[in-house]
Order: structure tokens, then C-alpha cells, then sequence
């Protein structure tokens, strides 16, 4: 069994935001990063599977030179080897199809069973990337996935659906897993981990190992503005009888302002 | 060439403990203060972690690192709980270390391989009811006897006593050579004779587990001599050079701990219709605190890069145990105070870093004695 994990470098949770003066996106100096925490799910679940069912974990990231330190930590944890997309033109890739073509481009001749990613990562949070890999590689796909059962030749899947429900999906392999959080409990890297990720193969790969060009990561879609979430007031009179009313508010209350 | 900055494997070291002590411990801290809990249920994890043996080499089960990494996580596990990182300091510095430094290959593999894989816990036993400071004046005896000695007498104040499954305790074999008359025997828990009692009900540190040990004609084999009879004081005091490295790392922690509590409190409360934090007065105690806290850590990582290039450390261990250990007193008593009224409070950090820190100008040489021993090394020359 072949796992690949991709794996992003986000914002630390407990960071403290500023927008940048450009308003396109946050201050990224003095910003601490971390791996994005359902990525981190998804790189404890290849590693269970690994253990239980033997053969290899590779973690992939894009991002620049400080995403080593998060590449470095899935290989403390158990990884065998890692992947860094490290070119300033993949910086080009913005948005979830040029992220999605690099990391499709420089998997295509791994000849993984299975990728796994995080559902969606914790700063962009386009929920989209695994989907675009899978595509492009001709994978099968599963998202929302919160229990892994492995087979010859598929895979079987509990789904997250809406309002605690589930579904059980089988897929046939090679497939694409994106990941929910929580599914699991994360290890710890350990002394020797840390100590003996460094002899790991770390691979650099850069856009034109892929042959692939500023052009071709353009994105599709681009951020306009990006502000701290404006406080408004707004008053709404409900009319009618009281059952109407009444009706009307829990109906408010669930779908507007989701308080149940 | 200095560089003031960990290395990358350093620096994930540091992060990946701070992740587990943050996880693993910080949510049990006051209930385990208040009930004078060890948390002996979090041995695998720390044996998992690798934490159990960090300075020794990989053939004796240890992660084989040096004193940089793990002054690095002695200070990550005290910055969250002063009393774990005392009993993993003792475990690994004194216990662990001192088979290290003296035993056998033979006791090596016996003794110090199941220590360093975290299978169970160690203890040390120097101090005794009336010898503290003065270590030489022990009444502990061990008495010749057929393939072994007989050991009697009592050790007070040890760390991880009730739970060690390997103990280190000197005993005077030859009283008419002094110093060169102390030996050091492993004793395993369970030996006849050898028991243990009378568990501290302590100021501070109290999920740490401090009790006494008590011979009563224990016989210990020759086989669990460490090195040669005489030899134990020597050790001991080699053991020290590194275990007060490890204590000024626990002082750091602890006083890291309380900076950090101390500014977020800070810039939290409010008087005078600004956070306290605006303050000259809260400032300059912030600034002191970071200053000396800085001061603190690179006088022990001075000692701990001495120690990894094999030099000998006497003068550079005492002044990093004896400077990071009053800041640490220091900073916890301005984070109680920074706290005003909650610091006196158990429901803020603050009294516990204060207490807690206490120790560290007493355990392994108090303040004076560290000023004794520097005093000997800058007079010698
Ligand atoms: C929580 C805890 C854990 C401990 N763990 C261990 C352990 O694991 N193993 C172990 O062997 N011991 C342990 N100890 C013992 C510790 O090392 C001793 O308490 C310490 O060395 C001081 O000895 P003492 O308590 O007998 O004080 P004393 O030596 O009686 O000192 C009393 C006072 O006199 C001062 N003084 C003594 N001599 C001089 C001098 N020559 N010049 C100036 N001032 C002097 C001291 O500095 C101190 O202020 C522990 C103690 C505590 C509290």
C-alpha cells in the first residue's frame, strides 16, 4: 500500500492576524506556521493504515523554504519520505486548481493507491484540492471521510453527511481521501523520529521538473478583499398570529442565525 | 563562532514537547498539585517520546542526544509543570546518570537500558536526615560481607522514591578515608531489607514524589557496586556537574512559566480604565523578568555546550543552576504580584510557579553552596 499525504503549512492557530496593507490577504510577517490540522488527521490515518497493512507513506507539500519545518515533522512522526514543491512559480498557484495541477503533475508516476488530504485546509479553506487531484490523475474520490477500511482492489469509507449522519461508500483504488478532523488521535514525533527524519529523502522538486509554467498555475479565481468581519444591525419585525410567529422565529433561529 | 540560535532538530525537540506538555499535562497541573499526584500513568508516553533517556547512546536505549536538547526539554516540561520536569531531571540526570558515569558494561545493560526505554522509573539517594549540604557526613554504612555489603541507615528527601523500580544510594564502606570511603550500589525495589517511607507533604512541587528510603541490614550484592568501593563520592559529584545543569534548565522553565502567565494577565486586566500592562511599573518588571530569563538560559546552555564538548563544567553548572534558579524565584514572586489579589489565588498559575521555584534554590545545592563551590574555582587559579 502506497500512501501519499498532502500536506499545507497554515497561520498558527493562536496567531494574531493583521490584514496586509495590499487588503489581499493576511500579514504574513512574524506569523508562526503549522501544519493545517486536518491535514495533520490525514497524515496519522496513512500512518495507522501503514502500520496495520505495511508499505509507505509520502508526504508532498507546496510552499516556500518554511514549509520544511512541517515537511520535517510528518517525517519525524513516521513518514518515509517527503516531496517539496519549492519554485517562487508556484507561488503563482493561488487557488485550489493550480495547487491541485502541481501536486496532480509531480504524483502522476508515484503510482499511489491512495492520497490523502485534509477536508479542507484551515486558511483558505477551499475544500477543493483533493477533488481537482483526483480528477486530473483519473481517481477515485471520497470526501468527509472519518473512518478508513482498507481492501483488495477498494476501499471503504464512512462519510460525513449533514446533521450526524453517515454513510458507508466503497471506492475502487486508487482513490483520493479528504480527511475530516478529529478522526483519529495524533501521535507525538519522538526523539528518535526527529533524529532520524533527517536521514529521509526530502525531494525538491521545481515547476520545470514538471514542466509546467507560470501560465499554467495562473489561477482561476483570486481573492478581491480581505478584511475582519464587519459587525452590522439589522431589525426584523415578524408579523402574523403567534403560531406563524412562532414558526416563522425557530425557522430564523435554525437556518439564519444557526443557533440550533 | 557563537550562534545563539537552537538547530532545526533543536528547535522541533522544543516545539514537540511544548505540544505534549501543553496536551498531556497542562490540563491536570492543579488537580495533580493539590492531591501531591505523580503522574506515574504518563511513563509509557514519556518512554514513547523518547524522554526517559535522552542523554544516553542508543545501544544503552536511550535517545542519544546531548545536553543543548535536553536542557531544551527539561525546561519545555517545567514552563508547564515544574514537578514533572523535577522527576524526569532526577530520573534521567542522577539515577540514570550515574550508572552512566560509573557502572559496568554488565549493569549498563542490566540496569541503565530498562531506565533510559522508560520501563520504569529511577531515584538517587545522596542527602540523609542530617547531611544535606555537607553529603560527606553520611551515616549510611555498608559493611563488608561475603559477595556483598550490608546497608544500613536512611536517606531522606528523594525524588521518585515510592515509584523507582531502580534506586542509586551512597553509603560509607570505608569511614577512615572520608570521601574516598562513599560507594555507590543499585538497588532494586523489592530487595530485602531496603524499604520505603514517610511520603513529603511539600510546599511546592508536589506532583513530584519526594520519600525516604530505609536499609535495614539490606544486603547488596557486589555485582550492584558501581565502579569500586571509595569511588561513589567522586561519581556523585560528577553527576552533579550535570544534574545542576538540568535543574538550572527546570529553573528557566519554571520562570519562563510565570513571565509568560505574568504577560498575558497583564495585558488582560484592567485598572485604571487601561490594561495594567501600560504601566511603568508592570513594564519594568517585564522587562527585568525577560532580561534575566534570557541571562538565565544562555548561562545554561553555555554549561550544557561545555558538557557536550566533554570539558569539565564544575564553575559553569554552578552558575547557571545558582543565577537561573534566583531568577526563577524572582520571576514567579513578580507574576504573583503582577496578579495582585489572584496571584494569591489558586485559580491562576501564579502561586504555583512561586512555590514551585522555591526548590530550585535548594534541590541539588542550595544558593550557598553553589556560591561555595564557584568560589572554589575562581580562587583556585
Ligand atoms: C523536593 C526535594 C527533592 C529532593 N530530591 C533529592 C534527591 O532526589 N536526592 C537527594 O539525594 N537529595 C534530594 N533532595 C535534598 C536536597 O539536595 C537537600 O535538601 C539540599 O542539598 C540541602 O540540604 P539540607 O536540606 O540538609 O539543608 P542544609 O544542608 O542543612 O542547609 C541548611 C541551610 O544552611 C546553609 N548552609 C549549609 N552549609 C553551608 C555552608 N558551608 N556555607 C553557607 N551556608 C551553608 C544552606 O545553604 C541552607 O541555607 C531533595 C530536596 C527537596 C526539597
Amino acid at each position: 500500500m502506497k500512501i501519499c499525504v498532502c500536506l499545507k503549512q497554515v497561520p498558527k492557530k493562536d496567531s494574531i492576524l493583521r490584514i496586509a496593507q495590499d487588503q489581499k490577504w493576511i500579514d504574513e510577517r512574524d506569523i508562526s506556521y503549522e501544519m493545517s490540522e486536518a491535514d495533520a488527521y490525514a497524515l496519522e490515518e496513512a500512518l495507522r493504515q501503514k502500520e496495520a497493512h505495511g508499505g509507505e507513506v509520502i508526504v508532498i507539500s507546496m510552499g516556500p523554504e518554511r514549509t520544511r519545518q512541517s515537511i520535517k515533522e510528518a517525517l519525524a512522526k513516521g513518514a518515509d519520505r517527503a516531496i517539496h514543491l519549492d519554485d517562487p512559480i508556484f507561488e503563482q498557484a493561488t487557488d485550489a486548481a493550480g495547487i491541485g495541477r502541481a501536486i496532480a503533475a509531480a504524483l502522476k508516476d508515484e503510482g499511489c493507491d491512495l492520497i490523502m488530504t485534509g477536508l479542507q485546509s484551515d486558511d483558505h479553506g477551499f475544500g477543493q484540492v483533493g477533488l481537482i487531484i483526483a480528477e486530473r490523475l483519473g481517481m477515485s474520490s471520497a470526501t468527509i471521510v472519518m473512518e478508513v477500511q482498507i481492501e483488495t482492489g477498494s476501499v471503504r469509507v464512512k462519510r460525513e453527511l449533514e446533521s450526524g449522519w453517515f454513510q458507508w461508500v466503497r471506492v475502487p483504488t486508487p482513490a483520493v481521501l479528504t480527511i475530516q478532523s478529529g478522526i483519529n488521535q495524533l501521535r507525538y514525533a519522538t526523539l528518535k523520529g526527529i533524529m532520524s527524519a533527517k536521514k529521509k529523502e526530502l525531494r525538491e522538486v521545481k515547476a520545470a521538473d514538471l514542466n509546467l509554467t507560470a501560465d499554467d498555475l495562473k489561477p482561476l479565481q483570486s481573492i478581491e478583499r480581505a478584511y475582519v468581519p464587519e459587525k452590522s444591525k439589522q431589525t426584523e419585525f415578524i408579523e402574523g398570529k403567534p403560531a406563524e410567529i412562532a414558526a416563522r422565529l425557530v425557522e430564523k433561529l435554525r437556518f439564519d442565525a444557526r443557533v440550533f | 563562532m557563537m550562534d545563539f540560535e537552537l538547530n532545526e532538530d533543536q528547535q522541533q525537540i522544543k516545539r514537540t514537547i511544548r505540544e505534549f506538555a501543553e496536551a498531556e499535562i497542562k490540563p491536570h497541573v492543579t488537580e495533580w498539585d493539590e492531591s501531591q499526584h505523580f503522574p506515574i500513568e504518563l511513563l509509557p508516553q514519556f518512554a514513547e517520546l523518547g524522554i526517559m533517556g535522552v542523554l544516553f547512546p542508543e545501544q544503552y536505549g536511550g535517545a542519544g542526544l546531548g545536553y543543548i536538547e535536553y536542557s531544551t526539554i527539561i525546561e519545555e516540561l517545567a514552563r508547564v509543570d515544574p514537578s514533572v520536569a523535577l522527576s524526569i531531571a532526577a530520573h534521567n540526570s542522577l539515577c540514570a546518570g550515574h550508572i552512566f558515569v560509573g557502572g559496568s558494561e554488565e549493569q549498563k545493560q542490566k540496569y541503565l537500558v530498562p531506565l533510559a526505554r522508560g520501563e520504569h522509573l529511577g531515584a538517587w539517594g545522596l542527602t540523609e536526615p542530617s547531611s544535606g549540604s555537607d553529603a560527606s557526613s553520611m551515616r549510611t554504612t555498608g559493611a563488608r560481607s561475603d559477595g556483598g555489603w550490608v546497608i544500613n541507615g536512611s536517606k531522606n528527601f528523594i525524588t521518585n522514591a515510592s515509584f523507582a523500580g531502580t534506586t542509586v544510594s551512597l553509603a560509607i564502606t570505608d569511614r577512615t578515608a572520608g570521601t574516598h570511603g562513599i560507594s555507590a550500589f543499585i538497588i532494586e525495589r523489592g530487595t530485602k531489607g531496603f524499604s520505603i517511607s514517610k511520603k513529603e507533604n511539600k510546599l511546592g512541587m508536589r506532583a513530584s514524589d519526594t520519600a525516604s528510603l530505609s536499609f535495614d541490614d539490606c544486603f547488596i550484592s557486589d555485582a550492584n557496586l558501581i565502579g569500586e568501593a571509595g569511588q561513589g563520592f567522586i561519581q556523585a559529584m560528577k553527576v552533579l556537574d550535570g544534574g545542576r545543569i538540568s535543574i538550572a534548565a527546570l529553573a528557566v522553565g519554571t520562570a519562563q512559566g510565570a513571565y509568560e502567565a505574568a504577560i498575558k494577565y497583564a495585558k488582560e486586566r484592567h485598572q485604571f480604565g487601561r490594561p495594567i500592562a501600560e504601566f511603568q511599573a508592570i513594564q519594568f518588571k517585564l522587562a527585568d523578568m525577560a532580561t534575566q530569563i534570557d541571562a538565565a538560559r544562555l548561562l545554561t546552555l553555555r554549561a550544557a555546550t561545555l558538557k557536550n564538548q566533554g570539558k569539565n563544567t564544575t564553575r559553569e553548572s554552578s552558575m547557571a543552576k545558582l543565577y537561573a534558579s534566583e531568577v526563577a524565584v524572582r520571576a514567579a514572586e513578580e507574576c504573583v504580584q503582577i496578579h495582585g489579589g489572584y496571584g494569591y489565588i489558586k485559580d491562576y498559575p501564579a502561586e504555583k510557579f512561586w512555590r514551585d521555584s522555591k526548590l530550585c534554590t535548594i534541590g541539588e545545592g542550595t544558593s550557598e553552596v553553589q556560591r561555595v563551590v564557584i568560589a572554589r574555582q575562581i580562587l583556585r587559579s
